[in-house]
């Protein structure tokens, strides 16, 4: 069990003109699930492409020892060739090719070329099971949910005699349940002598499995703590150097009438006319009021709120909106906003921005009539619109002329808000406002939601880690299966009382 | 962790200073400047070899001439590539509708100008309907156009019933052949030679089309005038711009190739009516992209679709009209290509598309959309003109020529993918 497997010692990365790793050194023992966290920026990945050798040996400096020799891999072959697999945070299946197909990509199971498939099933079917997948190898990846193509690319590296299994914020993309699932399987994975390393946001699933936790802060190892002294808030200071006194900034809320009301809202799936998604929902928010969304995933709450936005998801939408007592048109998304609605997506990078283009022109694009004059955009004011979010919401970036690729997520998110925030909405509808983002960009968009509640906005935050939704709305509606299934006030409101609502409904409908 | 290249500080947030650099404002201009260098390049490199015929007036001219309609359906095609699509289709609609122009002019004499916009407007419900396929019922792009390049490239055979007609009328080849008149009256630089019979000596003597030269200092002081007032704005609002001893550099480059080109066609037959044409609509195109909220919002359909369609934009309604413009430019192209041969022929048009669109993509526009600036595919355009035009007076054969033009379009777009990567 003491072995070490793994030691890197020393590795120093550098780009042009930034030192992403320095002097980085870490120890991984054999079998254990060994954490990896750290804010974003912070080197993690680059960490871990240097392992698997993305970046090939010569263009780093420093020493990986593994299993008792140095290495020097040149490319990921070479790292698979030792038993080495990386998982990514964005999923490397192909959508259109099947399960099986998926598992043995680039290592079919064929003499001369000719794929055996039957041999290839059998062996899909056998690696399905050991993941506990329970799905036919011939379904095409496109048709089976996030969390099970996350099963599948663990299948995967089984089918590679996998001896070290690196996986890199493997649920930031899951729900409570198939993140359970999953952190189960590495826990049985470990008893079968795997090494995982686990890049995580996720404290509470790091204090689950964990066995030691390695924290990188500006590209440097801060520390290395064994089990026993895995702490949230010693993470947490340790990840940000500071102390983060309360990881959710306090307000007073000071709720007015109500603003926002969606009352008997249905929506259909957008191909099977037959299956409805969203089911004769009521709700609404008052002024200055943070309301949350907690459900787990899949159970309609991004659609619902697509549906509400312009009618970008579903068909045979019904039920009504009603802006300030009064009914309003919501059916194009440039109604929605008209009506004085914005919704910020769960999905930046394919919903959000465009990525190839620059921070001041992603501010601005839902609102170009407010820095034009008959059509004719007037620069300066754009300039200047773009620079005062940039401040407001401290984007950080060298300009506002920065390509909104280049930037990490925490701040890719805050132009996705700033750039609703400029569209100068009443309600505000924020779809998983801090997925994948560390814990100081995380505080920094709460202040914000926190001060827009302060102007008398309404907000709806849509979010699947409960702790933060407890944490900052002053009330919950519960989402199951397409229905509204609890309503909590802020001070009653606790993970068991929510979780309990999803229950209950479930057994309701089975 | 998306980004290794901007490590967040994890301390007290501190303001990064604004404004882009000198260097970066350089970077970014490098490409530009750099089709520009390579366009000037190409044509000395010409001059040199063709024995000073490429900068000739005459030759000048007749580069304009023999590009316009090239450079005109580069405008569209340059919204239709940013948009994140692509028409094959322009080559076969140019020639239709040149087919349909003779139809009307020659055959059942209606006068130019009716007759023309006819065109323009058939033009753009040509575009039009293929946009419809393309927005609404969401064919891919390059299906619908390579449909309807068959349609049209039939239709004109049709309609010409295999024949070329022609001649087309006086007014009608002013299109192409025309120049402007000169309303103040010829300068006389250098008196004609008299041979021993007291007869001018053909080319010795240099006239100045006098109404052409007001017209290009005009534009000259029109330009300087309009980036001093915009670098005065960007100043008085805090905001960098380029170092004044390279903006001073820059704009004398530009004004004193403006005045050369100017000399050299006013020391020929004046401005052929077509320049006018496209520089208006160059600089329509320009202003549009870079500042119309509808160019703003054509990049940002390319650039992400998904994205701006839930920004607001009529993503739909956008593309359709970004192909009825590339239909009416189309049109344009085909009349004036019609108006220069004096004739329509059932093979007008055939292979224009590919010079269009390599244009397009040697001024830097990506295929993936979001990216590419008019400038670049008008620069891009003319690239490919001068290097036709260079060749043919070269002597080049014609299968040499195919490629070298392919190998400098791979090169340009491996250049660009080289620069980016680097970045």
């Amino acid at each position: 069990m003491e072995t070490t497997i793994l030691e890197m010692r020393g590795i120093t990365k550098t780009f042009p003109g930034v030192k992403a790793l320095s002097d980085v050194n870490l120890d991984v023992r054999e079998g254990e699930i060994h954490a990896i966290v750290g804010e974003n920026g912070a080197g993690k990945s680059t960490l871990m492409k240097v392992l698997s050798g993305v970046y090939p040996a010569g263009s780093y400096d420093g020493q990986i020892i593994y299993r008792g020799g140095e290495v020097q891999f040149k490319n990921i072959r070479d790292s698979e060739h030792q038993n080495i697999v990386i998982i990514h945070q964005e999923l490397a299946l192909v959508p259109l090719l099947s399960i099986a197909e998926n598992i043995f990509l680039g290592n079919e199971v064929a003499k001369n070329g000719v794929i055996n498939w039957d041999e290839a099933r059998a062996g899909a079917r056998k690696l399905l099971a050991m993941v506990g997948l329970k799905e036919d190898p011939d379904t095409l990846i496109t048709h089976i949910g996030v969390g099970k193509q996350q099963l599948v690319e663990i299948a995967k590296a089984l089918s590679k005699e996998v001896k070290l299994l690196i996986l890199d914020e493997p649920t930031a993309s899951l729900s409570e349940k198939d993140s359970t699932a999953l952190l189960e399987l590495l826990l049985e994975f470990k008893k079968q002598g795997i090494t995982s390393i686990l890049i995580s946001h996720k404290l509470n699933e790091i204090k689950r499995v964990a066995d030691r936790v390695t924290v990188i802060r500006d590209g440097r190892t801060i520390e290395t703590m064994d089990k026993a002294d895995i702490s949230e808030d010693r993470i947490i200071t340790s990840m940000v150097g500071r102390s983060l006194e309360d990881r959710y900034p306090d307000r007073v809320p000071n709720i007015g009438e109500t603003l926002f009301e969606v009352k008997d809202w249905s929506v259909y799936h957008p191909l099977h006319a037959d299956r409805q998604v969203v089911k004769n929902i009521a709700l609404h928010v008052n002024k200055g009021e943070v309301v949350g969304i907690a459900g787990l995933m899949g159970s309609g709450r991004t659609e619902f709120a697509m549906s509400v936005f312009g009618r970008t998801y579903g068909q045979k939408i019904s039920g009504q909106v009603l802006m300030n007592g009064k009914v309003v048109d919501t059916s194009t998304v440039r109604r929605a906003v008209d009506a004085g609605l914005a919704y910020a997506t769960e999905d930046r990078k394919t919903y959000g921005l465009n990525l190839i283009d620059h921070i001041k022109n992603n501010v601005t694009i839902a609102n170009l009539p407010g820095v034009s004059r008959n059509g004719v955009l007037d620069d300066m004011a754009e300039m200047k619109v773009a620079n005062d979010y940039r401040k407001a919401t401290n984007i950080r970036s060298s300009s506002v002329l920065q390509l909104t690729g280049n930037l990490s997520g925490g701040n890719q998110q805050k132009v996705v808000l700033s750039k609703w925030l400029f569209s100068d909405p009443e309600v505000l509808i924020l779809d998983e406002p801090t997925r994948g983002i560390d814990v100081g960009a995380k505080y920094e968009i709460y202040t914000i939601i926190n001060k827009l509640a302060g102007e008398g906005k309404g907000i709806l935050v849509i979010s699947s880690e409960m702790p933060e939704l407890l944490g900052i709305c002053d009330r919950i509606y519960v989402m199951n299966e397409g229905r509204i299934v609890g309503e909590l006030s802020g001070d009653e409101a606790s993970q068991e009382k929510i979780m309990r609502a999803i229950v209950r409904a479930e057994g309701r409908t089975a | 962790m998306t980004t290794e290249t901007a490590p967040t500080p994890s301390e007290v947030p501190t303001p990064v200073s604004a404004g882009p650099s000198g260097r970066s404002i350089l970077q970014a201009n490098l490409r530009d400047y750099g089709l520009v260098v390579a366009l000037l390049a190409i044509m000395v490199f010409f001059q040199i070899f063709t024995a000073g015929t490429m900068f000739k007036p005459v030759n000048l001219t007749n580069l304009v001439l023999q590009n316009s309609y090239i450079i005109i359906m580069a405008l569209g095609m340059l919204l239709v590539i940013v948009a994140g699509h692509i028409d094959l289709s322009v080559g076969s609609v140019s020639g239709f509708i040149g087919a349909i122009a003779a139809i009307l002019m020659v055959q059942y004499h209606v006068p130019a100008i009716p007759a023309g916009l006819l065109c323009l407007v058939l033009g753009a419900i040509i575009g039009a309907s293929q946009g419809y396929f393309i927005a609404y019922v969401k064919v891919p792009s390059f299906i619908v156009t390579l449909a309807g390049m068959l349609v049209f490239k039939g239709l004109s055979l049709a309609v010409l019933g295999g024949k070329s007609v022609g001649p087309f009328p006086t007014e009608f080849q002013l299109l192409s052949a025309g120049f402007i008149p000169d309303v103040i009256g010829p300068i006389t630089l250098v008196a004609p030679k008299l041979d021993a019979a007291g007869k001018a000596i053909v080319g010795s003597s240099i006239v100045l089309h006098s109404t052409t030269m007001v017209i290009g200092i005009l534009i000259v002081l029109a330009m300087v005038f309009s980036s001093l007032r915009t670098r005065a704005r960007r100043r008085s609002h805090g905001y960098d711009s380029e170092p004044f001893p390279l903006f001073v550099v820059k704009t004398a480059i530009i004004a004193g190739l403006v005045l050369y080109i100017t000399y050299l066609v006013a020391s020929y037959k004046g401005l052929p009516n077509v320049l006018i044409v496209m520089s208006i609509l160059i600089a329509f195109f320009v202003f549009m992209t870079k500042r119309m909220t509808i160019g703003r919002r054509i990049y940002a359909l390319g650039g992400n679709p998904k994205a701006a369609q839930l920004s607001g934009i009529k993503t739909e309604r956008l593309t359709f009209y970004v192909f009825t413009i590339m239909g009416a430019l189309a049109a344009l192209a085909g009349l004036i290509f019609a108006a220069r041969l004096n004739t329509a022929t059932p093979k007008a048009g055939q292979g224009f598309e590919l010079d269009v669109i390599a244009a397009v993509f040697i001024g830097g526009a990506s295929a993936l959309g979001g990216v590419g600036q008019v400038a670049g595919a008008v620069i891009g355009a003319f690239i490919l003109g001068v290097m036709n035009n260079g060749m043919s007076i070269l002597g080049i054969n014609i299968d040499l020529q195919q490629m070298i033009k392919g190998v400098v379009l791979l090169g340009a777009v491996v250049f660009d993918l080289y620069n980016k990567n680097k970045a």
